[in-house]
């Protein structure tokens, strides 16, 4: 009985007492938060507080140095879309815009060697919703930084089943485009019930967008709703000092 | 023009021509195959690197007595896993292990040679290829490797895509790019071993990496440079091993010597291609 309450979570993802740390050196120690279906996560802090090795972890790209990260039942590989922050992806790598967007699908047909007509009226779908399907046979190398992301985020749809993280998705894009897609993870967790995890820099579409917030510098420094954390002593002293600059 | 045909048409008849033909195509095709996903990767040093591995146990394995298929493919396909594990750990100084593995192991091999028979004509041939080289058991080999290189890479091309285009992004996905990159390895290793005495230790990495360089000069999707290189590939041995027929040339250095023609023939097309879209 202890055993198995020990290793299961009602919540969609629970994290006990997380560290990690690149070759000893901790990065985030002691982290305790929960992830519920349904959630909008946001996770703040400064340069280098962990928020990227977080996402790695969730991921499972990164094993955790102490504690445990559990999955609530249902939570399965191939269902979690992800936008990496920076990706270590050639300049000159040979592959279409529709070649990139349809390898997010690659995570639910286990087996099939081709992709699906289901597969390719999603790519579609998620082109569209980002503004790509005219550039949709451009080979990928041959776009500009803000058009690369929209790619990737549009790859990362596709793969996104119950749960979508995303590493600082605007960066890089104009704001006609950051406030579309601000609507649209939006649209994902209100309509469509996913689970959205979110670092940003930008503390006011955080309040503005999400219902939890993850605040980290080396450890948890806040975890709650976001009502909460408005309230806070923390929020005001960086949301306080971003005004500034 | 018409002479030099006929010329290449009696060759023929000989059943060692036939056998040379169609392993090196066969190996080409495959090594193109592969070349796609290891350059892409920048892995294109473990092609290299397998290749100067599979000299020493070749060598090895004629001081021992051993029968030289059976003994290097093992070793070659060890030394794959190995590399592939050293050039993954950047703190190690990938490209700086494998130059070392690759040259202890030429080293070995030329000791063993210099112990029994010394530099003749044979080490000749192991290290720039030759015609003659074909065996039956080679030719079933190598066309048993090339319809598994073939099914596998058409079964899970786009799963090769997607390792080799974002790993992390696969692995978050839920692939398992390990299990894919070790696989290529491995298939490379082989690969490498059964091409090794029809185009040369020195010179089989070259057929991993010109026909995926020059295939990427002028297409722009995974798929056409996948398609492209391989029909490269099959086209450059064919004239290739033609041109080794009628001047008597080593086989590897002239295949390899063609593909180096149709690199710069493919930098060209692509260099115009890209400013007429301007
Ligand atoms: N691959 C790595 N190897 C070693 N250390 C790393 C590696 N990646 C990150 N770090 C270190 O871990 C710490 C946390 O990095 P992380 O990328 O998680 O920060 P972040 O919160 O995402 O920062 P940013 O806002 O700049 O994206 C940093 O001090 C960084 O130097
Ligand atoms: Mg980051």
């Amino acid at each position: 009985m202890e055993k198995a309450l020990k290793n299961t979570t009602l919540h969609q993802i629970e994290c006990r007492n997380l560290s990690l740390s690149y070759d000893g050196r901790t990065v985030l120690e002691g982290a305790d938060f929960t992830v519920d279906s349904g959630d909008y996560l946001c996770i703040v802090g400064e340069n280098g507080s962990g928020k990227s090795t977080l996402i790695k972890a969730l991921l499972s790209l990164k094993r955790p140095s102490g504690g445990e990260i559990i999955f609530g039942e249902g939570l399965g590989k191939g269902q979690i879309g992800y936008l990496p922050q920076q990706t270590n992806i050639q300049r000159d790598f040979p592959a279409t815009v529709s070649e990139v967007v349809l390898s997010g699908c690659l995570g639910k047909s286990s087996f099939k060697p081709f992709y699906s007509a289901e597969d390719k009226k999603r790519a579609a779908m998620n082109m569209e919703r980002m503004g790509i399907s005219d550039i949709a046979s451009v080979c990928y190398r041959e776009l500009s930084g803000g058009q690369m992301q929209r790619v990737l985020l549009a790859r990362a749809l596709c793969a996104a089943e119950k749960m979508i993280l995303l590493d600082e998705p605007v960066s890089g894009l104009d704001p006609l485009v950051t406030k579309e897609m601000y609507r649209m993870i939006e649209e994902l967790n209100r309509c469509y019930g996913m689970t959205v995890i979110m670092v940003s820099h930008d503390f006011s579409a955080a309040v503005k967008y999400a219902t939890k917030i993850l605040h980290l510098d080396r450890s948890v420094k806040f975890f709650g709703t976001k009502e909460d954390y408005i309230k806070s002593p923390i929020f005001g002293r960086f949301a306080g000092g971003n005004e500034d600059d | 023009m018409i002479d030099m045909l006929s010329t290449l048409a009696s060759y023929f008849s000989y059943k060692f021509v036939i056998c040379a033909f169609i392993v090196g195509g066969l190996v080409s095709l495959c090594s193109s195959l592969l070349g796609v996903s290891l350059v892409l990767r920048r892995c294109s040093m473990i092609g290299d690197g397998l290749s100067h591995v599979a000299f020493g146990a070749l060598a090895l394995a004629t001081v021992l007595g051993a029968s030289p298929l059976a003994f290097s493919l093992p070793v070659v396909v060890i030394a794959a896993i190995l590399l592939l594990r050293i050039s993954e750990n950047s703190r190690m100084g990938g490209d700086a292990a494998i130059a070392m593995i690759s040259s202890a192991s030429l080293a070995i091999g030329v000791i063993a040679i210099s112990l029994t028979t010394g530099m003749n004509t044979d080490v000749n041939s192991y290290m720039f290829g030759s015609l003659s080289a074909m065996e039956d058991g080679d030719v079933i080999l190598s066309i048993i490797l090339s319809v598994t290189v073939l099914l596998f890479y058409l079964f899970f091309f786009n799963r090769i895509f997607a390792v080799t285009f974002d790993e992390s992004f696969a692995k978050a996905a839920g692939l398992r790019s390990e299990l894919y990159k070790t696989a290529i390895a491995m298939v490379t290793a082989i690969t490498i071993a059964i091409g090794m005495r029809v185009i040369g230790a020195m010179l089989i990495s070259a057929l991993v990496i010109f026909p995926a360089l020059s295939a990427m000069r002028v297409f722009g999707s995974f798929k056409g440079v996948a398609v492209c290189a391989s029909v490269l590939s099959v086209v450059c041995a064919f004239v290739g091993i033609s041109a080794s027929c009628l001047f008597s040339l080593p086989t590897g250095a002239a295949i390899v010597a063609v593909n180096a023609a149709a690199f710069i023939i493919f930098s060209v097309i692509g260099k115009v291609k890209r400013s007429l879209k301007r």
